[in-house]
């Protein structure tokens, strides 16, 4: 098993037309994943690497069956598209791309809690059940499948740390990234949940970094939830506060709020084993099975 | 991106809040125009994107011609925490009785802007929110209604302003929403708003910080961007497009991705060594942007030795080994050790492309932080 994406995922991509969009989604296909279709206004009845492509997700959902989406659209756009895809009553939309309006997302947050869609993202590398469907720019061949689950608010940390697994033998149920933006779809206490509920996973990687405090609310979530083990990574120990570390979300406050420390220590109180290095993490994973 | 206190106050009026009067000037003898106009006492305020601008001497009060000359003689030129003041604000001084806070900004675990008014305005309101959070009152906001007017009178009688303010107190704070939502700021704040000796409020000082995602339609606001670099070398990964942060450590970073170079930093600090800086070179990164990266941090003074750890999802290794390349190969002598880690897309065509008589390659993220590390202490010595 696995959650959120699977063999039966079929997608639309939402800017296919674009570089981005035309070429991950020939990566997609390759993986395997189920793209029967491409939403780009305007570019209804073009096909982009044998996939047919609409005007609206609404028609390409319509015509292909399609039950989730992956954004590539630019920036000034993807508030707007993430609403189409929303709206569109898909299970699942993953927001690849970086730079939303913060506005455009606190929007969408609010339209979030009136559907009953996944959004994972923006800012994300997107989401992976190995061997079966990848939605997003995660580098298929670093994954196995196994009976681990990864969540994540960073893309290449996330490739780390799936290295250290897979050298090792340990494979993954679903990998996702959550994104580095301040407001974002699916949070750490959701995935969580999600793999709590998977009968397939037996552990789980948790990789946080600096600002906002949806760590220390996960931890909150595994100490009174949660029975199958997790093991977390915290990044941005040394970070300076008040400096935006490449995350639009990755900031220590002024007032000293957001710290790595902080979470690290809600998750250890948690008894969570928190890795000082990526290394220790897959070690403690090993621990758990 | 941050405005200056001047240009938010331009906004503000232009929307209807009341402000002093002021006049920007970059001279003394703007100074002194402007107080020969404006009258006495006034504030000459120090134009530059820092907080606590008035304890650290970036504020004065000049109640004659004399103190006007020697407050923008001290003000001018000086250096406020790392900027170089070349702007003042000369405003009319205000006789107040009361100081209030009234702010917008992104409440990101609710993901929803909040409301604040404060009756105890006029200090950091950060240490208010962490010594007696109770003394700022918060109502978040529905970002498809905006705020609504009950909304906006409820957190002013909740932060206990007095009758005769509130009316003028929940029309600034309305208008202040207005102005949040339609410029796209990721915060908007007066601290003060002061009550006046004759019972008028107004707007001491004015903070706007916009969203930099949302420039792109803001092609105004864009424009009034102004240099808010700390140093030359922040100045520089703005033109090259860095996600750059500069730390007082001699262990260089490069790297691809926010969560792996700030991981590649804290593991420099996990071996011993100090982190000198954070320096994202985005995904997809070509040769061109790779050697721009190490052309950084090589002009970084403090830098002894440095570790490239790039771990490729869209970005591939090869690109970044040509760029590598052609960044050390047009030197004699390599300035700085440099240790290279390459995993990921392309990474066993990027290995064979390196030249590896100009760097130190590492199969593995600890290794390469630890020999870049001792590389550092070795250039120490």
């Amino acid at each position: 098993m696995s959650i959120f994406v699977d063999d039966d995922t079929r997608v639309v991509v939402q800017g296919i037309t674009g570089g981005e969009g035309k070429f991950h989604t020939q990566q997609m296909l390759d993986y395997g994943t189920n793209v029967v279709a491409g939403a780009v206004p305007g570019k209804g009845g073009q096909e982009v690497e044998g996939v047919p492509v609409y005007d609206t997700v609404d028609q390409a959902v319509e015509a292909e069956d399609a039950n989730a989406s992956v954004v590539f659209v630019p920036p000034a756009f993807a508030g707007d598209a993430i609403f189409e895809a929303l709206d569109t009553d898909l299970d699942l939309v993953v927001a690849i791309t970086e730079g939303v309006p913060t506005q455009d997302m606190a929007k969408v947050n609010k339209r979030l809690r009136e559907v009953d869609t996944n959004l994972i993202g923006p800012n994300c590398p997107g989401i992976i059940t190995p061997g079966e469907a990848k939605l997003g720019i995660l580098p298929g061949n670093i994954f196995e499948s196994g009976n681990v689950g990864l969540v994540s608010r960073s893309g290449t940390l996330t490739y780390q740390v799936v290295s250290n697994l897979t050298d090792r033998g340990i494979g993954q149920t679903t990998a996702i990234g959550i994104g580095g933006d301040p407001i974002i779809g699916t949070s750490f206490v959701d995935a969580l949940e999600a793999f709590e509920a998977d009968t397939d996973t037996d552990a789980v990687v948790m990789c946080g970094e600096i600002g906002g405090e949806d760590e220390e609310q996960a931890a909150k979530y595994i100490a009174e939830n949660m029975d199958t083990p997790v093991a977390g990574f915290i990044a941005g120990r040394t970070a300076p506060p008040g400096k935006r570390m490449g995350h639009a979300g990755a900031i220590v406050s002024g007032s000293g709020t957001g710290t790595a420390e902080s979470k690290i220590d809600a998750l250890n109180n948690a008894g969570v084993p928190v890795g000082d290095t990526p290394e220790e993490v897959a070690d403690a994973i090993e621990d758990f099975l | 991106m941050r405005l200056h206190e001047y240009q938010a106050k331009e906004i503000f009026a232009d929307a209807g809040i009341p402000v002093p009067e002021s006049q920007l000037a970059d001279s003394v003898e703007g100074v002194l125009d402007a107080v020969a106009e404006i009258g006495y006492p006034a504030a000459i305020k120090a134009q530059v994107h820092v907080g606590g601008r008035g304890k650290a001497g970036g504020i004065e009060i000049a109640t004659s011609e004399d103190e006007a000359r020697e407050a923008a003689e001290s003000i001018l030129g000086m250096d406020l925490k790392g900027y170089t003041v070349d702007k003042v604000l000369v405003e009319q001084g205000v006789d107040f009785v009361d100081e209030y806070y009234v702010g917008v900004t992104m409440d990101r675990g609710a993901g929803k802007p909040v409301a604040m008014v404060s009756t105890k305005g006029g200090v950091d309101i950060e240490q208010v929110a962490e010594d007696d959070p109770e003394a700022i009152a918060q109502e978040h906001i529905d970002p498809a209604f905006g705020l609504h007017p009950y909304q906006a009178r409820k957190v002013v009688y909740d932060a206990g302003v007095p009758a005769e303010y509130a009316r003028d107190v929940s029309s600034i704070l309305s208008t202040l929403y207005d102005l949040y939502e339609s410029n796209d700021a990721s915060d908007i704040e007066i601290n003060p708003v002061m009550i006046t000796s004759d019972d008028d409020v107004i707007a001491a000082d004015a903070v706007m910080n916009i969203d930099e995602d949302a420039l792109f339609r803001h092609p105004d606001l864009a424009e009034m961007e102004e240099d808010s670099y700390q140093n030359d070398l922040e100045r520089k990964a703005g033109e090259y497009g860095f996600d750059y942060v500069r730390l007082s450590g001699n262990t260089g970073i490069i790297g691809n991705g926010a969560g792996l170079v700030m991981t590649t930093l804290d593991l420099v600090d996990y071996y011993g060594g100090t982190p000198a800086n954070f320096l994202d070179i985005g995904g997809g990164a070509k040769a061109e942007r790779v050697a721009n990266a190490l052309d950084m941090v090589f002009s970084d003074e403090n830098v002894d030795s440095v570790v490239f750890n790039i771990f490729g999802g869209i970005t591939r290794g090869d690109e970044v080994a040509k760029g590598i390349n052609e960044a050390l190969e047009q030197f004699d002598e390599i300035p700085k050790p440099v240790v290279v880690r390459l995993a990921g897309t392309n990474a066993e065509e990027g290995m064979e492309i390196l030249n590896t008589d100009l760097v130190q390659v590492e199969a593995t993220l600890a290794d390469a932080v630890q020999r870049a590390v001792e590389n550092a202490s070795e250039v120490a010595q």
